[in-house]
């Protein structure tokens, strides 16, 4: 899923200095599971910039929402008359929810919340790890399931470098070496033989450096269109 | 200070440098651009790293690229000359480069007893050189070389041991606990801490080291001196472990 973690209160409180009303638009899905952007956030972010704003002598009026997924069209469709009556409103989903909204509403000053972090999930509640670079040409099934062009800080595809010590890699103490996780994984799977190939350059025009990224389904575009015809 | 440049300025001096390419800061395209560009100034030796990450130095907030790694662009600047191409795989019509390609190994990384898997397959890249991690620990280093040699990686490059001459015992301790893959142990630290000339000192420990290596550990081809923010120290350690004849 999406990881994204508010802002401090003060840099969103920044952005609607000059709103004296505002529609706060909660997320169910990513940042609702990460305890980010859900319900329960939405509410507490809608108390706490208006508490700051009672402080200052300038009442702020909230309205708040929780939308199924901000970054489907049918689920922000039904904001239509809330968002009218706000001079702005803020959104708790992840980068992409929160442009939804703004493509959807492009007359009305969309605030973004939130920082959008990256593709991950927890093992241990309340601590979240990246595992995916969404590099768009997966080798996992080459380095023992474990991603090495975003779980190694140099992103390399022969590793480990010089920098790994003890299973962790030279940035911190705190992070696991990934290339060490992939030989023991390897290792333990009877298959080390695998990293005796050199896994030659990556063809990074699948990734971000390719611009942005499109996928389509010629029979879902072709099913809707007849839909629309109908 | 860039790497070439300062290959130039020893060029001009009559000596013959070893130019550093790291993939920390460059993409395929700006190392292909500089290796033919350092090439026409007369390099002729690459040592190949994929680098440091940025967050040591001074510039923890910058960007990294590793678009290739170390053991890739071994690999394609020995296409270079062993096949006649360029990264992108079109063909070099004339004047191909033709470089001494190095690369690096860890023997104090971990996990050990894949580093010489790890350097058999930087030398089955091509690299024709190796230069080692600064040693200190020598039991582990003896060891390192003993696989080496039992796989013969040892007659397929030239590999060169690492020795670093020491300061002060506060240069030690940093290398021992600041720096990632480096093993310093605890009686060089001591010695470098009770010696009436700790630079005296350090370069005795060096120079010790040289002819430990020498004498007891088979298939090392020649060192590297890594006289880290010392290289006054280094004609006196080549004169000194006679490491020349003149």
């Amino acid at each position: 899923m999406i990881i994204a973690e508010q802002k401090p209160i003060a840099e969103i409180a920044g952005f609607i200095e000059n709103c004296d009303r505002v529609l706060l638009v909660g997320c169910a899905g990513c940042v609702s599971i990460c305890l980010t952007g859900g319900e329960k956030e939405t509410g507490i972010l809608a108390a706490a910039l208006r508490i700051k704003r009672r402080l200052e002598g300038r009442p702020l009026k909230t309205a708040t929402c929780t939308v199924t997924r901000q970054c489907e069209p049918e689920y922000i469709e039904s904001l239509v008359d809330k968002v009218k009556d706000a001079d702005a409103v803020i959104s708790l989903a992840c980068g992409v929810g929160s442009q939804y909204l703004a493509g959807r509403y492009p007359d009305k000053h969309i605030v973004t919340a939130m920082n959008t972090r990256f593709a991950g999930g927890f093992n241990v509640h309340g601590f979240w790890e990246e595992y995916c670079g969404l590099c768009g040409d997966c080798v996992l099934s080459l380095t023992g399931g474990i991603c090495p062009i975003i779980r190694c800080a140099k992103s390399i595809l022969n590793g480990p470098c010089g920098g790994s010590q003890d299973g962790k890699c030279e940035i911190s103490r705190d992070v696991h070496c990934a290339w060490q996780l992939i030989h023991d994984r390897l290792a333990a799977l009877g298959r080390l033989d695998t990293l005796k190939n050199v896994l030659p350059p990556k063809d990074w025009s699948q990734s971000r450096d390719g611009g942005p990224r499109k996928m389509s389904r010629e029979d879902v575009m072709a099913e809707s269109k007849l839909n629309a015809a109908d | 200070m860039s790497s070439i440049s300062t290959g130039v300025h020893i060029i001009r001096e009559g000596v013959e440098p070893v130019i550093q390419m790291t993939c920390r800061d460059r993409n395929r395209i700006a190392i292909q651009s500089d290796l033919l560009g350092a090439y026409g100034l007369g390099m002729r030796n690459i040592l190949c790293l994929t680098g440091d990450h940025q967050i040591f130095g001074n510039h923890p907030t910058s960007r990294n690229v590793f678009d290739v790694d170390s053991i890739q662009l071994v690999n394609l600047i020995r296409r270079m000359k062993d096949k006649k191409l360029f990264f992108s795989g079109e063909p070099i019509k004339n004047h191909a480069p033709e470089f001494f390609v190095g690369a690096v190994a860890n023997p104090f990384a971990d996990p050990f007893e894949y580093r010489v898997d790890r350097l058999e397959k930087k030398i089955d890249a091509g690299a024709e050189f190796i230069q080692t991690q600064s040693i200190f620990d020598m039991e582990r280093f003896a060891r390192f070389m003993e696989l080496c040699v039992e796989r013969g990686l040892h007659e397929r490059a030239f590999i060169l041991a690492g020795v670093t001459p020491l300061r002060s015992w506060r240069a030690a301790r940093y290398l021992q606990t600041g720096v990632p893959g480096m093993i310093v142990p605890n009686d060089i630290v001591q010695r470098l801490k009770e010696a009436e000339s700790p630079l005296e000192e350090g370069l005795v420990i060096c120079i010790e080291q040289i002819k430990y290596i020498q004498e007891h550990i088979k298939g090392v081809s020649g060192f590297h001196i890594v006289a880290i923010s010392w290289p006054e120290a280094v004609p006196v350690i080549v004169r000194r472990a006679r490491l020349r004849d003149s």
